[in-house]
């Protein structure tokens, strides 16, 4: 009981400090004449923003650049490239690229085309709103509870002697008398480079949720006469939602696309929960974790951060641009 | 104060809060819900989605023995339940879980790093929308901007500012402040981390308000402050909400900045606690469980009670202009 008093007292310290902080610098301007009091306030109302972001994420992202050309315990030794050399000509880090690159696209080719084929298959029928939750409800969970949820699915209890306590591999047991060969449960998380996948496909479990939304308020939003004015013309079905569904919702296609490509490539809890980044499942999110605060390599580290930075961009750039064509063409 | 106006009265609030509707005879899908196919497919892609959810929730009832030698879903044939995983998992001794001790760091975390950001914009973005100060545009412009850097950008200098201070060359900018080991430095660093998006949306919205409003008020003598607080905040409810409900739900969930600023017990969140016993006691899989559902309870509740804002705040999130 003491517990939870003492916890509310500090949550109580913490937000009090920010209002008398505040408070105390707003009835300083007070004192001002009117001219400067104005001028004075708009910087009391916007300081302590900017203040943040300039201390903790402007001043920080700079010093993570620059610490990337530095290697040792506490980054103090200069090595010039080397740590982006050693990210992109050993093995091991190379590996870590090429499942980032496996992440990216299975999880965005997948989820957004799920996603439009359930908003699609969803979009009036009874139950929508039901069906649509629960595709939507990994969204709200950690990714971390995601983990356990599918490692569980995962799970390996021994050879064919014994219950099977993953649902997976019980399944795979009932395919047996299906499928050609013989089906022995399998240790999913421990068979490279297919483990990946089955970490992937945790995120496509979380992501498809989310695009299925977008997607389905989007579809919504389609002016009825076009789908109308088309059916009138003899369009099939199939015809009317790549002809006209598709090209009024790019906007919205665009979105999903940046949007689980910038979550995927920092994706870090899936493979933090359920293999630590072992048996060549290393993400750069992972990695970057573990060699600056575990392994006491913070400048390989922060070179793993820079690339991160560096591989949002051009995201980001496609994205204005996409934006800025729909913009003009409106 | 003349100019009472009603959040109904705000065109943009009208449209964020309802979903466009329609008849669905004449929908996108209209023509594709009649088969028994479609439904099928519905239906057999939502089963695929929950099933691994209620295997384990089943699980984290069942006996310690039977979650380990038999499959969840002979539950529904050997129904034996207990709650002594949920007893063991949120124990406080040593052999236990400890899950009790972290639920409460995460609620440390949690609330101050959802309202101070939430304030700290709101502010901001009145400030951007309607206050007349140098530079006003390019730094509006620099904070969105701020949205691309990856929050990795950020861990490894903050954590030594936050353990030692900064320095240039031997002189202290901002000094030790002893904070290595409370929460704080974990909802700071959440606050830091959500401004520049809770700054770019909370500015559409309530710049976006009728200038007449804002206008009326300053002829009624009203100050910034009264302004924003009794004009302003009350109109932009709306997206507050949303953007309370999706900034709670991103820090009770998130792990690695709580891995990078926690220490343990004394102040990391569930999260890391689950992580942690996922890579030690990987077979205990009742712990698991139980463990996942306590992580999984709060934002399931907001979730399913709050699911309109939530996403109506997704959909404004992503869909930026």
């Amino acid at each position: 009981m003491l517990d939870i008093l003492s916890s509310f007292t500090t949550v109580a310290l913490g937000i009090g400090a920010y209002f008398a902080t505040v408070g105390a610098l707003y009835g300083a301007t007070l004192l001002l004449p009117i001219g400067p009091r104005e001028r004075a306030q708009s910087w009391v109302f916007v300081g302590p923003a900017l203040a943040l972001l300039v201390i903790g994420l402007l001043v920080p992202a700079l010093r993570t650049i620059y610490l990337s050309f530095f290697t040792g315990p506490t980054a103090s030794k200069f090595t010039g490239i080397d740590n982006y050399r050693i990210m992109v000509t050993r093995s091991d880090n190379l590996i870590v690229l090429r499942n980032n690159f496996f992440w990216l696209v299975g999880v965005t080719s997948i989820s957004t085309i799920l996603g439009l084929g359930i908003a699609r298959l969803t979009d009036g029928m009874r139950g929508e709103s039901t069906a649509k939750a629960l595709i939507f409800m990994p969204m709200a969970i950690s990714l971390v509870g995601a983990g356990i949820i599918w490692k569980f699915v995962y799970a390996f209890t021994g050879d064919r002697s014994v219950d099977q306590i993953g649902l997976l591999n019980q399944m795979w047991i009932w395919l047996d008398p299906i499928l050609p060969g013989r089906q022995d449960p399998q240790q999913w998380l421990l068979i490279t480079p297919w483990n990946t996948f089955f970490l992937i496909a945790v995120m496509i479990w979380v992501q498809t949720g989310f695009a299925t939304v977008l997607f389905s308020a989007a579809i919504k939003g389609v002016d009825d006469t076009l789908l109308e004015a088309a059916r009138i013309d003899g369009a099939t079905e199939r015809q009317v939602f790549f002809g006209v569904v598709i090209p009024s919702i790019r906007p919205t296609i665009v979105v999903v696309l940046t949007t689980t490509t910038i979550a995927v490539l920092k994706v870090f809890d899936v493979v933090r929960a359920m293999t630590g980044g072992n048996f060549e499942t290393e993400v750069i999110a992972n990695d970057m974790f573990d060699k600056s605060f575990r392994e006491g390599n913070p400048g390989y580290g922060a070179a793993l951060a820079t690339v991160l930075f560096l591989a949002v961009i051009p995201i980001v750039w496609v994205n204005v641009r996409s934006m800025r064509v729909s913009r003009e063409n409106a | 104060m003349t100019a009472t106006v009603t959040p109904s009265e705000n065109p943009l609030a009208e449209v964020l809060t309802e979903e466009p509707r329609r008849p669905s005879r004449i929908g996108v899908g209209a023509h594709l819900h009649k088969t028994l196919t479609t439904k099928f497919v519905v239906w057999t892609i939502v089963a695929l989605w929950s099933i691994p959810t209620v295997g384990l929730l089943v699980s984290s009832i069942r006996p310690e023995r039977k979650v380990k030698t038999t499959g969840w879903w002979t539950f529904f044939v050997d129904h034996q339940t207990t709650l002594q995983n949920y007893r063991d998992v949120l124990a406080d001794r040593a052999s236990g879980g400890q899950m009790g001790a972290y639920f409460l760091n995460s609620i440390e975390i949690t609330i101050p790093g959802t309202v101070v950001p939430v304030v700290i914009a709101a502010f901001a973005a009145y400030a951007f929308s309607w206050m007349t100060f140098k530079g006003r545009d390019w730094l509006f412009v620099a904070v969105v901007a701020l949205m691309v850097v990856p929050l990795q950008m950020a861990l490894i200098p903050l954590l030594q500012l936050f353990t030692g201070g900064a320095h240039i060359f031997s002189i202290t900018i901002i000094p030790d402040l002893g904070l290595s080991n409370s929460v704080a430095t974990i909802w700071i660093a959440h606050t830091i981390f959500a401004l520049p998006l809770a700054v770019f949306l909370l500015r559409n919205f309530i710049g976006s308000l009728p200038r007449e409003l804002m206008e009326a008020a300053r002829v009624d003598g009203a100050s910034h402050l009264v302004t924003f607080v009794r004009v302003v905040l009350p109109l932009a409810i709306p997206a507050i909400a949303s953007l309370v409900i999706f900034q709670f739900l991103w820090v009770w969930n998130d792990l690695l900045v709580g891995l990078v600023f926690g220490s343990g017990k004394a102040t990391a969140p569930m999260t890391v606690r689950l992580a942690e016993l996922s890579g030690d006691r990987g077979q205990d899989w009742q712990r698991l469980t139980s463990g996942a559902f306590v992580t999984m309870i709060v934002p399931l509740i907001v979730f399913f009670s709050l699911q309109r804002y939530f996403v109506r705040g997704l959909l404004s999130g992503s869909v930026k202009s």
